[in-house]
């Protein structure tokens, strides 16, 4: 599949980060020197529903904000199942596939109607539909780390050190540092770097 | 000074598309900005308020879209640019002025901005506000991207101006969450002070003559769109297929296009001034073809404008084949994509559509139909309303007489699925829940005997739902109007309402007292917090039976969310592995499979219940919910 645009979601569940992990990978991307739109979808996420970012990374051209079903480059979850749920509607065979290994169970797994899949099957999965599957351990990670919080640093490191964007890493530092107070920068910094070396040394 | 007030022209900025419509209207010198919150509407005077002491205007959340709209106007004929922004159910609200507004016109430039939800993503309805124009005959625009939404935003305040008449600027959810970098241009430095020239008058009488102001506005507006740099179209001089693309899908007929291959053969007329038509323009784009696509949000506006223009030049302008969504080429309900107009384009040209690799989609639906639960919406842990509806649920079923409870908009309106236990019945628009569970009983003579719970939320209550509750204590209706107090519009973002000890741009304001209010109309008042779950119920037992008139009760506790941001809650919540009996219990998971309470989770392996410590926010009600009080809330102290 061409790369122009790159095409890139980001999913989780509501409260999870999302929409201002796109934003942050956006204006790395700005950065970088690539024309950039971001689509968010949320709605009533807040309310625990589903959240999607689509983020279009060109050389030059204005893109819209919803990529064609079938056509993602990368995806990047920080949930499994809607890690899953977007790879079904965006996969391809050559897709890159990152994942938070931790669930968030939606409303009718916690009561009883629903079974969340294993960890064994949603792996199947991943890796059936995707090119490359990251496994990120990255509440784990971020809570070694010393705050679950910065669960979505780590997966950006993910993703750079999955070296998949055509962006250096001093892109997304200088937003890093651009956005966070400095009192949190250090750990941050610390994540996002342990979630890097992850993804190298995984190679997916 | 905040990035979206500096005049730094040619910076480029990464922006939001409601923040670059803001910053359209802070570079056309808008003064005064009133809203009602509503997604996807609320970033736009989110961003204008927090720069009104940079900037000195006036930004506000108004108690609903009418009056909203009503600021508006007023500040433009004290010759001062004003916006009245809401989501598409709110142009409803402000229409009974706009319609007069139309005919009076306005001075100083003013702009109605609504923001329409195609697929209902977070609304009662999927209407098309474009409707607005026609009914009021005022010119309508359709951004298509963040930085032309700026530039148009801006535009529609000078064009305002220069007819003397409203503008509307139509926004849609994809471009008004949409980013993108825009180029600023210049904020105006200098304003006139306002006042009222005691010369002018401002209204609709005789209504003939306004009505033929307001025709010749339309045709003043039209002449001026027949040149306007927004529209123009792409493609071959003679294309095999004409699209039409209004507003935001003009960027994904573009990509579709690519897809296809098909850019030397289909031509795009990129329409963004959507109302009223351009009719010279749009023959000229007509005569290039005989297959025309139109592409665009949620009705057919402007493909039936253009049908009906056609209609009398066809004898100039020969047979047309027209597609869209009026016949099904583009799906009638749910948001326009690329896929779909795609789909359009194969269909109409019969070609062969983009490779489809079906044994990879195969495999894809395979796992989606195996192992992918849906994700359902919920209220929060510890959300006030999940504790208020079990009350609501467990006093009715005490009651035992087929009461129901009429609900309302807002996070609350969840109680319509099993987060919320089922119990609303009835729900339509903002404030109707009380209307509608006063009309119910006022059946009571003809032998309707069920009682009725209203269930409205503190800022729906303030926007709508206050001529209801009159209404209801005039004709001596008897029900229970519960308000659900959380001291926030919680939907929408939790902007302040007139309940509040603060206003949009976060100054002090003076609180309207709720219970003070609801007692001055003449209905008893009682309040009480939903956390108490036994107390609450017996009081709504006790209420229920109380069969005299409008009983209001206020269930008052601060919006988790908000609490957490406040610093949370004074518990630790815990599930006692001894005494939770799990599968031997009887209870059959009853915290997991009926409370739902997103904090807690049954642990298949223990075969017990736990707390997720990441989600659970220890408000600790779930405690009083456990038959066998296996879960125990122990107090923290808060360093």
């Amino acid at each position: 599949m061409r790369d122009e645009p790159l095409n890139l979601v980001i999913s989780g569940s509501g409260g999870q980060g999302n929409v201002l992990a796109a934003q942050w990978v956006g204006e790395a991307l700005i950065r970088a020197g690539r024309r950039i739109t971001v689509g968010d979808t949320y709605g009533l996420s807040q309310r625990g529903g589903s959240v999607m970012s689509h983020i279009r990374v060109s050389k030059e051209r204005r893109y819209g904000p919803l990529i064609p079903e079938g056509r993602a480059h990368v995806i990047l979850g920080l949930e499994p199942v809607e890690t899953l749920r977007v790879l079904i509607a965006y996969g391809n065979r050559s897709v890159v596939t990152l994942t938070n290994t931790r669930p968030v169970y939606p409303q009718g797994v916690i009561a009883g109607e629903n079974e969340y899949p294993s960890e064994e099957r949603l792996l199947s999965a991943l890796n059936e539909l995707s090119e490359r599957t990251y496994w990120v351990p990255a509440t784990e990670i971020a809570r070694g780390l010393g705050d679950p919080i910065m669960a979505n640093v780590v997966m950006i490191g993910a993703l750079w050190g999955s070296g998949v964007l055509p962006a250096e890493p001093s892109t997304i530092s200088a937003v890093l540092e651009d956005r966070l107070p400095a009192s949190k920068l250090e750990a941050n910094r610390r994540a996002f770097d342990t979630g890097f070396q992850w993804a190298v040394d995984s190679k997916g | 000074m905040k990035t979206i007030a500096r005049d730094q022209p040619g910076e480029r900025v990464f922006m939001l598309g409601n923040e670059a419509i803001a910053r359209g209207l802070i570079e056309g010198g808008v003064r005064f900005c009133a809203a009602y919150p509503g997604n996807p509407s609320s970033e736009i005077l989110e961003t204008l308020a927090s720069v009104t002491d940079e900037l000195g205007i006036w930004a506000e959340w108004s108690v609903n879209e009418k009056v909203a709209m009503e600021g508006a106007a007023a500040a433009s004929f004290a010759g001062v640019r004003a916006v009245a922004s809401m989501k598409q159910n709110g142009v409803n609200v402000a229409l009974d002025f706009i319609a007069a507004l139309a005919l009076s016109g306005v001075k100083a430039g003013t702009v109605l901005i609504t923001c329409d939800d195609p697929g209902a993503v977070s609304s009662i309805n999927e209407e098309d506000a474009r409707f607005v124009a026609r009914i009021a005959d005022l010119p309508l625009l359709e951004p298509s991207f963040p930085d032309e939404a700026r530039l148009m935003a801006h535009y529609a305040l000078e064009l305002s101006e220069r007819l003397g008449s409203l503008v509307v600027l139509r926004s849609v959810s994809r471009l008004s969450h949409c980013r993108e970098e825009v180029v600023l241009g210049e904020v105006p430095s200098s304003h006139d002070v306002p006042g009222f020239d005691l010369s002018s008058v401002w209204k609709t009488f005789p209504v003939p003559h306004y009505h033929r102001k307001m025709h010749e506005n339309l045709v003043s507006a039209a002449d001026e769109f027949e040149t306007s740099p927004f529209n123009r179209y792409e493609g071959p001089d003679a294309p095999d297929l004409l699209v039409f693309a209004a507003g935001s899908s003009y960027l994904y007929c573009c990509e579709v296009l690519g897809l296809l291959g098909l850019e030397e053969r289909v031509g795009i007329a990129k329409l963004s001034t959507t109302w009223p038509l351009p009719t010279a323009w749009v023959e000229t784009q007509l005569a290039r073809c005989g297959r025309i696509l139109f592409t665009e949000e949620v009705d057919p506006f402007v493909e039936d404008s253009i049908k009906a223009h056609y209609a009398q030049v066809n004898d100039r302008l020969g047979p047309k084949r027209f597609f869209g969504r009026s016949n099904g080429f583009i799906p009638k309900e749910g948001e326009i994509t690329p896929d779909a107009i795609a789909a359009a384009v194969v269909r109409v040209l019969g070609i062969e559509g983009p490779a489809v690799d079906d044994e990879y989609r195969s495999r894809a639906a395979k796992w989606a139909d195996e192992i992918l639960p849906p994700r359902a919406v919920g209220f929060c842990a510890g959300c006030p309303h999940r504790a208020s509806f079990w009350s609501i649920k467990n006093a009715l079923k005490l009651d035992d007489r087929d009461g129901f409870v009429s609900g309302d908009i807002g996070c609350y309106s969840l109680s319509l699925f099993p987060t919320g236990f089922s119990q609303s019945k009835v729900i339509h628009c903002m404030g109707s829940g009380s209307g509608v569970a006063a009309g119910f009983v006022k059946l009571r003579d003809q032998g309707f005997n069920q009682p009725v719970v209203a269930a409205v939320g503190d800022s729906t209550f303030f926007h709508a739902g206050i001529p209801p509750l009159i209404d209801a204590v005039h004709h001596g209706a008897d029900y229970l109007l519960v308000i659900l107090d959380n001291s926030a519009t919680a939907m929408t973002g939790f902007q302040p309402h007139p309940g509040s000890p603060r206003n949009a741009p976060g100054a002090p304001a003076r609180e309207v007292d709720l219970e003070a209010l609801c007692r001055a109309v003449g209905a008893s008042v009682t309040v009480e917090d939903p956390y108490d779950l036994h107390g609450t119920t017996e009081t709504l037992y006790r209420l229920l039976n109380e069969e005299e008139g409008v009983r209001v009760l206020i269930l008052r506790r601060t919006c988790a969310l908000v609490q957490r941001k406040r610093g949370g809650f004074p518990y630790k919540v815990e599930v006692d592995p001894d005494k939770c009996r799990g599968e031997e219990c009887g209870c059959n998971r009853y915290c997991t499979r009926v409370f739902r309470c997103p904090g807690l989770f049954f642990d298949d392996r223990s075969g017990k219940a736990g707390v997720d410590e990441v989600i659970c926010v220890g408000c600790g009600v779930c405690a009083e919910v456990c038959p066998h009080n296996a879960i125990i809330r122990k107090e923290i102290n808060h360093a």
